[in-house]
């Protein structure tokens, strides 16, 4: 089955949150230097809840969907909640099958909110 | 010509994956029947070890390995079979050269020239020798058709240099390196340098000659010219390969051991220390006869018309993008090309989902693509049982791609 479904190329075609904030609480940059993909991370928080998030992304489709995806689900949550999510979550999120090179594709964006969070 | 049905029925990957249209050869090449038989062969009837037993199975054994010394030193046209090591690969013959001669040869003030094109292991070995000893080296660029800077090389050539590492097909371009005229060039201008020239991309795909060449070192992997894996070439002039210490110590490279010294054996067995792969050189030999039943220049003329027919289909693709020179008589059936605001990967990936195998990233050669300013392309990669067809489903694999992703 093709890991490009509706639900990846509408997020790749139409990406949500993407964008520049420009004076960030936080920012980030993340990237995977043996295929190129790069992801630079907004977020602006009230107390310990994500308040505004934004990301400008680079690289192939499943990074750039699970970045969009994934920014989707952390607008509004609290660092508590956004800490445990993990690798499973993603792959449920992104509802796909993915080979252990492409894994790492769709992890970027985990592991720039993350980062966001500390 | 090349009867592709005809030599499609040799490769028993055909038959398990009827859909497949494989175009990553310059990584790894399929393997037909006879080779694996071959293989087979040695495991089922004589799988004894070399030069070890006085029974007939192990004398059958090392007969055989060393009747595939002679068919390489024949088929590279080395003047003799001792000239002929066997290792594992490519890489593993470069770095014997690296460690063996260079660790003697270079030092403080020498240096080393190789080229932006170089796959990485025509690369870190001389880079990371050059590090340690205090070494030059010097990296020769090409221009934007992916021709080497000729004029470049010639200038930077020094009574210093020592050698010049030089791919004789770009693994990742696939410019055909006018070797000949270079290597008489360099050695004009400094008669000492050695010249190491890496042959992965060569061998499986053009008739080659070491001593027209007038090289030094000339090296190249059975994997990629239809043999089983782990079994490669390294070739020197007997004159050279003499005078070089051993790279590994062990079994079968000695002549008498005592408590405080050894004797060493003459090459090519000095740098054979250990049980070498057998079953790997005995594939290699069958690989061998079947190139040379199918001819190396059909196997040339084959190539050249898929790449030109490739060439002419995709660049009327709008957004793609072509390296390489579009000269196919200094272009080897390399293909490599990327799409406008589309990522390598998803690009192989999709392709893979029509059974279209090809390559993606930097292909080994990350300073070329530092260089092209491209992180990552898509490689396609032609040999001699593919067929327009197999083009044909590729630039359809391509379209399919733009259409889903534009």
């Amino acid at each position: 089955m093709s890991i490009y479904k509706e639900l990846i190329l509408d997020h790749y075609k139409n990406p949500r949150n993407q964008g520049t904030i420009v004076k960030p609480d936080k920012k980030i940059i993340v990237h995977n230097p043996l295929c190129g993909d790069r992801i630079e991370m907004y977020a602006v928080f009230d107390n310990d809840t994500i308040k505004k998030i934004s990301y400008n992304a680079s690289g192939c489709v499943i990074s750039k969907a699970s970045a969009s995806l994934l920014s989707e689900y952390a607008l509004k949550k609290s660092k508590e909640q956004l800490r445990k999510l993990d690798k499973a979550f993603i792959i449920n999120m992104l509802g796909i099958q993915l080979g252990p090179n492409r894994v790492k594709c769709a992890l970027l964006a985990l592991e720039a909110l993350q980062k966001l969070l500390i | 010509m090349i009867s592709i049905i005809q030599i499609k029925k040799d490769f028993p990957i055909f038959s398990t994956h009827p859909e497949l249209v494989y175009l990553d050869s310059a990584a790894m090449s399929l393997k037909p029947k006879q080779v694996i038989d071959a293989v087979n062969g040695y495991y089922s009837e004589y799988s004894a070890n070399v030069f070890r037993g006085i029974y007939a199975l192990s004398e059958k054994a090392t007969a055989e390995y060393e009747k595939v010394r002679n068919k390489v030193a024949i088929f590279i046209n080395a003047h003799s079979q001792k000239e002929i090591i066997f290792v594992r690969n490519t890489t593993e013959a470069i770095n014997l050269v690296a460690y063996s001669w260079g660790e003697k040869n270079i030092g403080k003030q020498t240096e080393i020239i190789t080229t932006i094109m170089e796959h990485h292991s025509n690369f870190i070995p001389w880079q990371q020798l050059c590090l340690k000893k205090g070494g030059i080296l010097k990296v020769i660029s090409i221009d934007e058709t992916g021709v080497l800077d000729e004029g470049q090389l010639e200038r930077v050539v020094t009574k210093d240099t020592r050698l010049l590492a030089i791919t004789y097909v770009s693994n990742a371009l696939g410019t055909i390196n006018p070797l000949k005229k270079i290597i008489r060039g360099v050695k004009r201008k400094n008669p000492h340098i050695l010249v190491l020239v890496d042959a992965a991309q060569a061998v499986p795909h053009l008739p080659v000659d070491v001593q027209d060449l007038g090289c030094d070192f000339f090296t190249f992997s059975g994997q990629k010219m239809l043999g089983p894996t782990g079994a490669g070439i390294l070739w020197g002039k007997y004159e050279i390969l003499k005078n070089m210490p051993p790279f590994l110590y062990g079994g079968e490279m000695m002549k008498e051991v005592y408590l405080d010294k050894t004797v060493f054996s003459d090459p090519p067995h000095r740098f054979e220390a250990g049980t070498p792969h057998i079953a790997g050189v005995i594939g290699l030999g069958a690989a061998i006869d079947y190139l040379n039943n199918v001819g190396m220049d059909n196997i040339r003329s084959h190539e050249q018309d898929l790449i030109s027919y490739a060439i002419g289909k995709l660049e009327k693709i709008k957004g793609l993008t072509l390296y390489g020179s579009k000269n196919i008589k200094i272009r080897s059936g390399v293909l490599t090309f990327s799409i406008k605001g589309i990522h390598p990967h998803d690009i192989a990936q999709i392709l893979d989902e029509g059974h279209i195998c090809v390559r993606s990233g930097h292909h080994c050669a990350m300073p070329l693509h530092i260089y092209l300013k491209q992180q990552a392309t898509v490689r396609a990669t032609f040999y001699l049982y593919n067929s327009k067809q197999d083009v044909d489903r590729l630039v359809a694999g391509v379209e399919r791609v733009i259409k889903l992703f534009s």
